[in-house]
């Protein structure tokens, strides 16, 4: 039984143990902690860009396009929103939750079920009615992120923008997206919607 | 015998500057186009504003479509979903405080009623327009009937 010398010695040093004080082979932890968490966070967060989501041609050659027209894309002021912007919540722990849920989408690209225009068109209203329902229950916190109701100027409205706010969403009656659906996108058949 | 091509040369160059010269004769008559020559490309005005979200505006002839006095940037109108519909349909208008379309848009041809918005009708823009915030290009002097005016 003839071990290398070389690899005796590495089992040997990697076997026995340090000694190094403890505090140093905790820092020596945390550095690779932050190293990892850093790397982790930032593969994260490239999933978390346009560019990522329209990396499917299924998003590329639909909702992009439909998006593309809207006041989110284009406007006066060069403040816009992308994809992530509204489909992502930014806050940590729902942000996860979503991304794990987001194994869905890739196994749906791994199957194709929208990968032609007319399964596309198919799965519309079901794809739809799931961000609605999604904005609907989070009291539409992602168009939140950047539109502050309690900011809203009155006098810098149009009428019928201050009619609806200084009632329906004051109250809380409505959220967001019960009126503002097809922002961003195409509606689908909206036979039987509410307020549609 | 050299007087000729000198006569010539003079002539010659009373024509071309007649041609070139940059004066516009347009008889007195102002266009929209503005005093510039045929060739003369102006340049593009300014794209018009719609205006933002007015009161109702008046009228000039009972059956006319009313100018819609709002944007009306994004909005669909298609098989899948109607967007002026969502406000101005009879089932909305009372919360929403738009006005409802008229009787008129729930007949067919024949004058039968139907249970919703008429085929016919269903496209608004169609008949209904928004305005822009610019002036007469002409002046006129239209008033409209007395019944229809509230001055």
């Amino acid at each position: 039984m003839t071990e290398h010398s070389k690899n005796k010695g590495l089992i040997q040093f990697l076997k026995s143990p340090s000694s190094a004080a403890l505090w140093f082979v905790i820092a020596l932890g945390f550095a690779g902690g932050v190293i990892f968490w850093g790397g982790f966070n930032t593969g994260l967060e490239m999933t978390n860009t346009e560019e990522f989501c329209i990396s499917c041609h299924e998003m590329e050659n639909n909702v992009y396009e439909e998006y593309k027209e809207t006041v989110h894309y284009a406007n006066r002021s060069g403040v816009r929103a992308t994809c992530p912007d509204c489909h992502v919540p930014k806050e940590w722990t729902h942000k996860i939750i979503r991304k794990i849920a987001a194994s869905k989408e890739v196994w749906g690209k791994m199957t194709g079920i929208i990968n032609t225009p007319e399964k596309f068109n198919d799965h519309r209203r079901s794809m739809a009615e799931r961000e609605w329902k999604r904005m609907k229950d989070n009291d539409s916190r992602e168009c939140r992120n950047c539109h502050n109701f309690e900011y809203m100027d009155f006098t810098e409205q149009g009428n019928r923008s201050v009619k609806m706010h200084s009632s329906a969403l004051e109250s809380g009656d409505k959220t967001c997206i019960d009126c503002h659906k097809g922002i961003a996108h195409q509606l689908p058949d909206m036979k039987g919607v509410d307020n549609w | 015998m050299k007087i000729l091509p000198f006569v010539m040369m003079v002539l010659g160059v009373a024509f071309t500057g007649t041609s070139l010269a940059q004066e516009v004769n347009s008889g007195g008559l102002e266009t929209i186009r503005g005093i510039t020559t045929l060739d003369a490309t102006k340049k593009a005005e300014a794209m018009k504003r719609v205006l933002k979200d007015k009161n109702p505006i008046a009228r000039n002839y009972v059956h006319q479509p009313p100018l819609v006095p709002h944007q009306t940037r994004g909005y669909k109108v298609n098989k899948n979903s109607n967007k002026c519909l969502t406000c101005h349909s009879w089932k909305y208008a009372q919360e929403s405080g738009a006005t409802k379309i008229s009787l008129t848009h729930f007949e067919t041809r024949d004058g039968k009623v139907l249970s919703d918005v008429s085929p016919r009708r269903y496209f608004c823009s169609q008949c209904h327009v928004t305005q822009a915030d610019a002036k007469p290009l002409v002046e006129n002097t239209f008033e409209a009937v007395e019944s229809l005016t509230n001055e």
